[in-house]
């Protein structure tokens, strides 16, 4: 490709502003977390004395240890669940086909662009005739249920995409339908599946909607409903709001600098099948 | 005839080539695996049908009720849908939303255009690697965390009037998010910088997919950097430009995350979106049936412009 000199530092000059665009808010509430409590800092200011102990007086406001075992439970049931369904499904759907099977497909499809607070209030009647309301399984139920259309959506285009001639030289060998889903597709499947996984539990993690309309006590909530909660209270003292804030953060960073390649790619594809 | 049962329980050294069956085989296989092939599906059905199909079935029904949830529903008729179709404050939101696709989807892809453009050459250095990564974190981040954080940036002694004053715009600063004039696009702002890393990383993925010899090619001919762009580089695109436009303008038009943390839909009615106005309606106000007709226009509404833009998605792949 012919480029210039001139083409590639103007590309590098354009990365860095949008890094620092995309990072500076960080800094700033870093730094902002250093303040003295329910003091009003401008902007990006370091303190003169930086209260280091102010992350420890949110760690316990906010009782991050019940919201990580909370947000962690949450996961376990959705997560896997999620995922275990959506597989069958999308076996059933874009590999065994059935007679009707495109039908059964747009109707998951329809359910694709949904937006949550579409069907919120008539879920909080539901969840609470169910008698579940206020507990993790007023989260967990509706969410497995409202990922099926992403994710049977994905797994049927995974499944679609393996070469039947696989399948058809396994069936001759006399395998059954069992072996051919066990034995043959899924090990083929493991990148979807792990995509899959990974989407589901950012989501899973960032659901809010759900968790402030059909819990009370942010204690049984997910992260992102629990901060929501925590804004609430601290509201007013900024210092604590923004260290509230980043303790509440890391996990997700944590989680994602180390799967990094495999989220970016995940919400890639995601985006492009969603 | 394998149904889930037998099937699930014949382990692996069950397996035993069946004896040909010329004729009726393909026949009876398909009859069968059609059983086993719903079984699979009826799981995942059942929770959709169940906790989507059905509330989306409830809300049709509700929405020509009055109810306040408690008391007896009396018929409504189409008031609710009058209603929400008529006042001044729900037609107001719906507005809004609309105006937050500019902010959350044309200027995030705009952006993303204008800057994947110039990065193109560069798109294998170890510096476009790390952007790839940081660009991506807002995406990461629940959308509280975002509407948490940006409220105290625009806020008055925050980050945008320290760098406004820093350069002797005093004038200019103000409480972004509490002004009338400013709230909806400095939420806008919040949604742009929450979107314009994916639309980025995106486009840059579908230009760099773009056959270098074009590109070549249209040099030799001398064609200049915007001929360039437009009759090479925004065609090749047009698939990841789509995804991004309908990815963005759902999230604009359903947004609630983000404005709940940082306006609650203030000041007045000034950033009060659809998501928000159903939140309100049913949860404080006790007017189920609005509520619920609001939520048949929400999602009418995504389907209206969401369609035509699944359209041309789908127009280059044929």
């Amino acid at each position: 490709m012919i480029t210039s000199r001139r083409e590639k530092i103007i590309g590098r000059v354009i990365l860095v502003v949008l890094m620092l665009v995309t990072v500076l808010p960080f800094v700033s509430i870093f730094v902002t977390a250093l303040h003295e409590p329910g003091s009003y800092p401008q902007g990006i200011e370091w303190p003169e004395t930086p209260h280091w102990e102010n992350f420890g007086l949110a760690f316990q406001s906010a009782d991050m240890f019940r919201l990580l075992g909370s947000s962690m439970l949450i996961e376990l049931g959705v997560v896997p669940a999620a995922v275990l369904l959506a597989t069958l499904a999308g076996f059933g759907l874009g590999h065994l086909r059935p007679v009707g099977a495109r039908a059964v497909f747009i109707v998951f499809i329809l359910g694709l662009t949904l937006p949550f607070e579409g069907i919120i209030t008539p879920l909080y009647f539901q969840i609470r005739d169910l008698g579940i309301l206020n507990t993790r399984w007023a989260i967990i139920l509706p969410l497995i249920g409202l990922f099926m259309p992403f994710a049977v959506t994905w797994m049927r285009a995974n499944f679609a995409t393996i070469p039947r001639e696989l399948s058809e030289a396994a069936r001759v060998d006399g395998a059954t339908t069992w072996h051919l889903f066990w034995r043959i597709h899924v090990p083929l499947s493991v990148p979807a599946i792990s995509s899959l996984a990974i989407l589901l539990f950012l989501w899973t993690w960032n659901q809010f909607l759900l968790a402030i309309v059909l819990v009370a006590d942010p204690a049984q909530r997910t992260m992102a409903g629990a901060l929501g909660a925590f804004q609430g209270r601290y509201g007013t003292d900024i210092p604590l709001l923004c260290a509230g804030s980043l303790l509440i953060l890391t996990p997700t960073l944590i989680v994602f600098l180390v799967f990094q390649r495999k989220f970016v790619s995940a919400l890639l594809q995601g985006s492009l099948k969603g | 005839m394998p149904t889930p049962a037998t099937t699930a329980s014949t382990g692996p050294g069950a397996a035993r080539p069946r004896p040909p069956a010329p004729g009726g085989r393909a026949r009876r296989r398909r009859a069968g695996g059609s059983l086993l092939a719903y079984a699979l599906v009826a799981p995942a059905a059942l929770f959709y049908a169940f906790f989507v199909l059905r509330p989306i079935a409830t809300s049709v029904q509700y929405s020509f009720y009055d109810w306040n949830g408690v008391t007896t529903a009396t018929w409504a008729g189409f008031d609710n849908y009058i209603a929400v179709l008529s006042e001044p404050k729900l037609v107001g939101a719906i507005g809004n939303a609309f105006e937050l696709i500019l902010y959350f989807s044309v200027v995030p892809v705009a952006i993303a255009l204008f800057a994947a453009n110039l990065i193109r050459s560069i798109a294998a250095s170890r510096l476009a690697t790390a952007a790839r990564t940081v660009l991506f974190i807002p995406q990461v981040i629940p959308l509280v965390a975002a509407g948490i954080i940006w409220s105290w940036q625009l806020s008055s002694d925050g980050l945008a009037n320290q760098i406004l004053r820093s350069v002797g715009l005093d004038a200019l600063t103000r409480a972004w998010l509490g002004d009338f004039d400013t709230a909806l696009p400095a939420v806008g702002v919040i949604g742009a910088w929450v979107q314009v890393g994916l639309c980025l990383v995106l486009i840059l993925a579908g230009m760099t997919r773009i056959d270098a010899s074009l590109y070549e090619a249209a040099r030799i001919d001398g064609a200049g950097p915007v001929r360039e762009f437009f009759s090479i580089t925004l065609p090749g695109v047009r698939q990841e430009i789509a995804v991004c436009v309908t990815v963005t303008v759902i999230s604009a038009l359903a947004s609630f995350d983000i404005i709940y943390v940082a306006t609650q839909g203030g000041p007045g009615d000034s950033t009060l979106v659809p998501g928000l106005q159903i939140f309100y309606l049913a949860f404080f106000e006790r007017e189920i049936g609005t509520a619920s007709a609001f939520s048949i226009v929400l999602m009418a509404l995504v389907i209206v412009v969401v369609l035509p833009l699944q359209r041309l998605l789908r127009g280059r792949e044929s």
